[in-house]
């Protein structure tokens, strides 16, 4: 909401600036978004009277003026508004100034023709369209004939105000209105406040003779009219206008001005009915009925819910209560009797009726927010009293109340030591007290306990947390002090389950892999895609896109959009992984249970070409298995793992893709990326892997030991043979293992070779076999015959050709 | 000639022929040539026979002498020529060290890893303990239990992704104040606890919105806890993660689970205070939200607010990475191009 500098300076004396203002009341109220004049960017435009004009000779519509701007000789300027009129005083804007949207005025020919500048009409100085007068929307502006010729226009126009744009939250919407918002300056500011209150005169005739109002209590807890009788309609002062539109709001006449108005002052959302376009002599605020109609003040028809809160007459629904008004009860050039209404509606109905309808006009946002009820009266009063000096209405005698609520104001109470404890100051009782005293609550103390009242103006204030944060904010937050917890010790430290996803992420970083965070909710077809178990899909119920869907059920189809959209941007050498959740449901649960997987995903190559590689060698299955061995090793889960050959994925190439096993135990699965999937990401042939993180956390784990490096030296013999294609490097390793003796360290591959020279159907294998005994060295005689026993075994079990 | 001036003779043209050896080829040539069994000196040594008995040890150990001092004059020469030799060789070895060192595959924790990592240091420091939660969460915890019943008009501030009517995606980590109050055992001493997580928000995605974001929830409930130690423990943040010459402010602002609640702003990074576009010329800008713990908060969890209380805050990650090293747009984070994450590799 914009609040004017200079309409709060009518109720206290303000000694800083508009900027400073606003600083305080950000720092002890609400946030302020901007503070603004409405003539920042604009110069040179003055005051102007049109002294004669004649038609232009070259147009039809064109007309030359001459116009005192204060100056000794007049002023030509060529002026295409059909209202411009001589004898009146105008807006001109001289050569040389800046209007609205920052264009530049400067002397210039119109056809031929003269012209010093330009006659302005307010949309073009600034004004937004909305927001200028309908009378004036068509033309030039006409100044008060009091303006001064030659001055600025800005200060005739409410221009040169300052407009503080305030934040307001949910909970403060008694800032939501001048007063509110000059009660809690004049807290901040520490200064006495003069408010007016209406002084209402009113005709001897009583408003119940001619109206009965009808609420029911809970849908309008206070429901109360007055009435108006003998208006004249016309177009408000400009005073009213200025504070209208320098808060956004169309002057329309006196009648409606003024309830806006008092909407402003006030903060309490009024509506003025032509009385004599309504059907009997009952106004009602009630529940829509099934089938109901209301065409609103936006000539837009609506069918009404049976939640909305209508009023109506006798023949159906005036108005969409609290959030607009009927057209066929509408404030016209012809009305003369007007019925007020001045009413609190509940807030939650209003809430959901300004969505339904997609209607969040000021008066929802301020019945949503809550409103002072204890000023519902005054309100009321006010603007009648003036629709009586503006229109020279008859106010009849009396409120119509046709639900009323005893506004009692709360008593809320705080201790000295309740203060200092929770804000950890060392305030004293007359500062507290002082406080209160600003805010203008009521306070008496007593031993160190304050009694506060608490003005119905203050709605959010019902608890003693609320009492104190209403002395830290006018205490200042700057001015407390910054400390930390003291008590007792508490130890902060990483549980193990942390620990090991923080190691995951490092060793995966030190693999050469990049951390990716992808999204959670992908479309309903890439969330069951690389499935490691069966799940049912979790959807939302109501998603904002069809790509955001579904719950993932796996975290490599999120690392394939990213690789995606690194090939989509020629970036063809992607490594990432990604830790974090995976949702996986059963039929008959609700609430997904959610399992931290690691997964990734390489593309292209891994360490980038470069002047000693120029080709560099794409990332193959085996470079990415040696990462996810590394990755295990480093973890120290105890247990064999175990790559076991699969084609049951169907996003995953059938012949390049095994399922990880630790001491049997499925743990995830490594693979190609299936060229029709990969097909469908449009990515490069690209390697991917997923483990289930949470069950290699949990399982047994190998601690580091000390073992002796022995002394004696290794002896090492290469064994080169000829296998079927089909024998696996797995099984020739356990045949070596099975019959290598005690002193066989270990047994390494050094080649594989199948083509040229190997027959067809064979493949030869090389490995590397390492004996040592930690206790003595080794006799060629002992490696020779451990040797030889493998040798056999292979022969034997493997059919294997020894060259 | 006497054996002696043969021998001296032999000396003095070898010795100067060794001077002029070139190659360690020719300087081995010589030595055998010299020194070996059919050489000058081996020969004259032999030649002794036919001396005297007097004249043997003084001629013996001239012949000797004159062997040593060849000998020696060899090996310099020889270590001579190998000098020579090896310098050739590093000149010849000598490489353009300005060419690119070969590249070595390297990963980077992602950026908002970074900083939640940052804080999580920080706040383990602090004595606090970290607690994660479920990212689909339950109605009443994500709302009801922070004090945001049904129909509260604050909801419309989050607008939520549901599942069911009950179960929901999380729109902030708070959910996890109330669960780490409910189950921690306050006869042990105080909770003090950060949560740092995904959470989930019915926005369209846009260069300032993300339906996916990062919180980190802070928590500390204990007999005594004060606003004045949650000005300190932010001030403490924003150093941490900023620099130490970053100060903290506090505004009133609302939150329904907090009461006192505030928004704390930290020193415009971009103009260190004095005001700009980039903290709409306020020197401050806007990086958290926090409070003392609403009693209903505490009542729901099962706390007694007479006796307990305490602070909470929410940041977040992605805000801080965006100010910390100036994201214009936050779905860079969940898009993954390699060329963004390799941004943050700096450890200084």
């Amino acid at each position: 909401m914009k609040i004017s500098y200079n309409w709060l300076k009518e109720y206290m004396t303000i000694n800083i600036s508009a900027k400073d203002l606003a600083e305080k009341i950000e720092r002890g109220a609400v946030e302020v978004d901007t503070v603004t004049k409405p003539s920042d960017g604009l110069k040179k435009i003055v005051v102007g009277k049109i002294i004669s004009m004649t038609p232009h000779p070259d147009s039809d519509h064109l007309q030359v003026c001459q116009v005192d701007i204060g100056e000794e000789e007049l002023s030509q300027i060529v002026c295409g508004a059909p209202n411009v009129e001589v004898g009146k005083k105008v807006i001109v804007a001289l050569p040389g100034s800046r209007i609205g949207d920052n264009v530049k005025i400067k002397r210039s020919k119109m056809r031929g023709v003269l012209s010093n500048g330009m006659i302005c009409a307010l949309d073009e100085i600034g004004f937004p369209k909305d927001v200028v007068p309908k009378e004036w929307a068509d033309g030039i502006y006409f100044l008060e004939d009091d303006a001064e010729i030659g001055e600025p226009v800005f200060g005739y126009l409410g221009m040169d105000d300052d407009l503080i744009d305030v934040d307001v939250t949910p909970n403060r919407g008694d800032m939501l209105s001048v007063y509110g918002t000059a009660y809690d300056v004049a807290a901040l500011l520490d200064v006495p406040l003069t408010l007016t209150h209406p002084n209402l005169q009113e005709v001897a005739t009583l408003a119940s003779d001619a109206l009965i109002a009808k609420a029911d209590q809970a849908v309008a807890p206070i429901y109360k009219m007055r009435l108006v009788k003998n208006v004249k309609i016309a177009p408000s002062p400009t005073w009213l206008q200025i504070k209208l539109w320098n808060a956004g709001i169309r002057p329309i006449n006196n009648v409606v001005d003024a309830t806006n108005y008092i909407l402003l002052k006030y903060g309490q959302p009024l509506h003025a009915f032509d009385f004599d376009k309504i059907s009997g002599n009952t106004i009602e605020a009630r529940m829509a009925q099934p089938g109901e109609q209301l065409t609103t003040l936006d000539e837009e028809a609506r069918d009404l819910d049976q939640n909305d809160i209508v009023i109506a007459d006798a023949n159906g629904p005036i108005a969409l209560a609290g959030v607009m008004g009927g057209l066929n009860s509408e404030i016209s050039d012809a009305t003369t009797t007007v019925a007020i209404e001045s009413a609190v509606f509940d807030a939650t109905t209003i809430r959901k009726t300004a969505q339904r309808h997609n209607l969040h006009t000021s008066a929802a946002q301020h019945f949503e927010r809550g409103v002072n009820r204890g000023g519902v009266e005054e309100a009321a009063d006010a603007a009648a009293q003036l629709m009586a000096e503006l229109a020279s209405g008859e106010v009849q005698q009396g409120i119509v109340t046709a639900t009323d609520q005893a506004v009692e104001p709360v008593k809320v109470s705080v201790t000295l030591a309740r203060i200092n404890h929770v804000l950890g100051t060392t305030l004293s009782t007359p500062t507290v007290t002082d406080i209160f005293n600003r805010l203008g609550f009521g306070v008496t103390v007593e031993n160190d306990t304050f009694m506060v009242t608490v003005p119905a103006r203050r709605w959010d204030i019902h608890i003693e947390a609320d009492l104190l944060e209403e002395v830290a904010r006018i205490y200042g937050y700057d001015e407390i002090p910054a400390t930390l917890p003291g008590g007792p010790a508490t130890p902060g430290a990483l549980t193990e389950k942390q620990k090991l996803i923080r190691s995951s992420r490092s060793i995966m970083e030190a693999a050469g892999l990049n951390q990716a965070i992808s999204y959670s909710l992908t479309t309903e077809g890439k969330a069951g895609q690389f499935m490691m178990k069966e799940s049912h899909k979790t959807d939302l119920s109501w998603p904002m896109t069809l790509d955001h869907a579904t719950l993932r059920m796996n975290l490599i189809s999120g690392l394939l959009d990213d690789v995606a959209y690194n090939n989509a941007r020629r970036v063809q050498d992607v490594a990432l992984y990604e830790q974090g959740r995976v949702f996986y449901r059963e039929e008959e649960q609700v609430r997904p249970s959610e399992e931290d997987h690691i997964a990734g995903a390489i593309s292209g190559r891994l360490v980038p070409t470069n002047w000693q590689d120029a080709k560099g060698q794409p990332v193959d299955f085996y470079e990415l298995k040696g990462i996810v061995d590394v990755f295990l090793k480093n973890l120290a889960v105890a247990g064999d793992v175990r790559y076991e050959a699969t084609d049951r994925y169907p996003e995953l190439h059938p012949g390049r893709t095994a399922d990880i096993f630790v001491h049997d135990h499925y743990i995830g699965f490594i693979g190609q990326v299936h060229p029709s999937t990969a097909a469908a990401y449009k990515i490069n042939p690209t390697y991917v892997f997923e483990l289930n993180l949470e069950a290699l956390i949990e399982m047994p784990k190998d601690v580091n030991q000390y073992v002796p490096i022995s002394k004696f030296p290794a002896v090492s013999r290469d064994i080169a043979m000829l296998v079927d294609d089909q024998v696996t490097n797995e099984e020739v390793v356990a045949t070596i293992k099975k019959r290598g003796g005690a002193y066989l360290k270990n047994v390494a591959l050094f080649d594989v070779y199948e083509g040229a020279h190997v027959p067809e159907g064979k493949r030869s294998l090389a490995y590397t076999l390492t004996y040592q005994n930690p206790e003595t060295t080794l006799t060629d005689d002992e490696v020779n015959q451990a040797f030889e026993k493998v040798e056999k075994q292979l022969k034997e079990q493997l059919n294997a050709e020894i060259r | 000639m006497s054996l002696r001036d043969q021998l001296e003779e032999i000396r003095d043209n070898h010795l100067k022929a060794i001077e002029e050896l070139s190659d360690l080829k020719s300087l081995e040539d010589l030595r055998v040539k010299l020194l070996g069994k059919k050489g000058p000196i081996t020969q004259a040594l032999r030649g002794m026979k036919d001396l005297s008995a007097e004249e043997r040890p003084a001629f013996g150990q001239f012949a000797n002498q004159v062997r040593d001092q060849l000998q020696s004059k060899l090996e310099n020469r020889r270590d001579q020529l190998k000098q020579a030799a090896l310098n050739r060789q590093l000149v010849q070895e000598k490489i353009d060290v300005t060419l690119p060192g070969t590249p070595v595959a390297q990963g980077q924790p992602h950026v908002i890893q970074q900083i939640i990592d940052q804080l999580e240091d920080l706040f383990i420091g602090l004595g606090y303990q970290i607690l994660t939660g479920p990212e689909v969460e339950e109605d009443r915890y994500n709302f009801e239990m922070m004090n945001l019943p049904k129909d509260h008009p604050a909801r419309d501030m989050q607008d939520t992704f549901y599942i069911t009517n009950e179960i929901l995606m999380r729109t902030q980590t708070s959910p996890m104040q109330a669960r780490a109050m409910e189950t921690h055992d306050f006869s042990q001493g105080p909770l003090k606890m950060i949560s740092p997580g995904v959470v989930y928000r019915r926005d369209t995605d846009d260069p300032t919105h993300s339906h996916q974001f990062h919180q980190v929830e802070g928590l500390v409930i204990d007999k005594h806890i004060t606003m004045a130690d949650l000005k300190g423990t932010l001030q403490l943040v924003a150093h941490e993660l900023f620099g130490d010459r970053f100060d903290v402010r506090l505004r009133p602002s609302y939150f329904p689970f907090t009461e006192p609640s505030v928004e704390a702003d930290i020193t415009c990074f971009n103009c260190g205070g004095k005001g700009c576009a980039v903290c709409k010329y306020t020197g401050w800008i806007e990086v958290l939200g926090a409070g003392m713990v609403h009693p209903n908060v505490l009542k729901m969890a099962g706390v007694d607010p007479e006796v307990y209380g305490g602070f909470a805050f929410g940041m977040g990650p992605d805000r801080f990475a965006m100010l910390k090293y100036g994201v214009d747009d936050i779905r860079n984070f969940y898009l993954n191009d390699e060329r963004f994450l390799t941004q943050f590799s700096k450890k200084g």
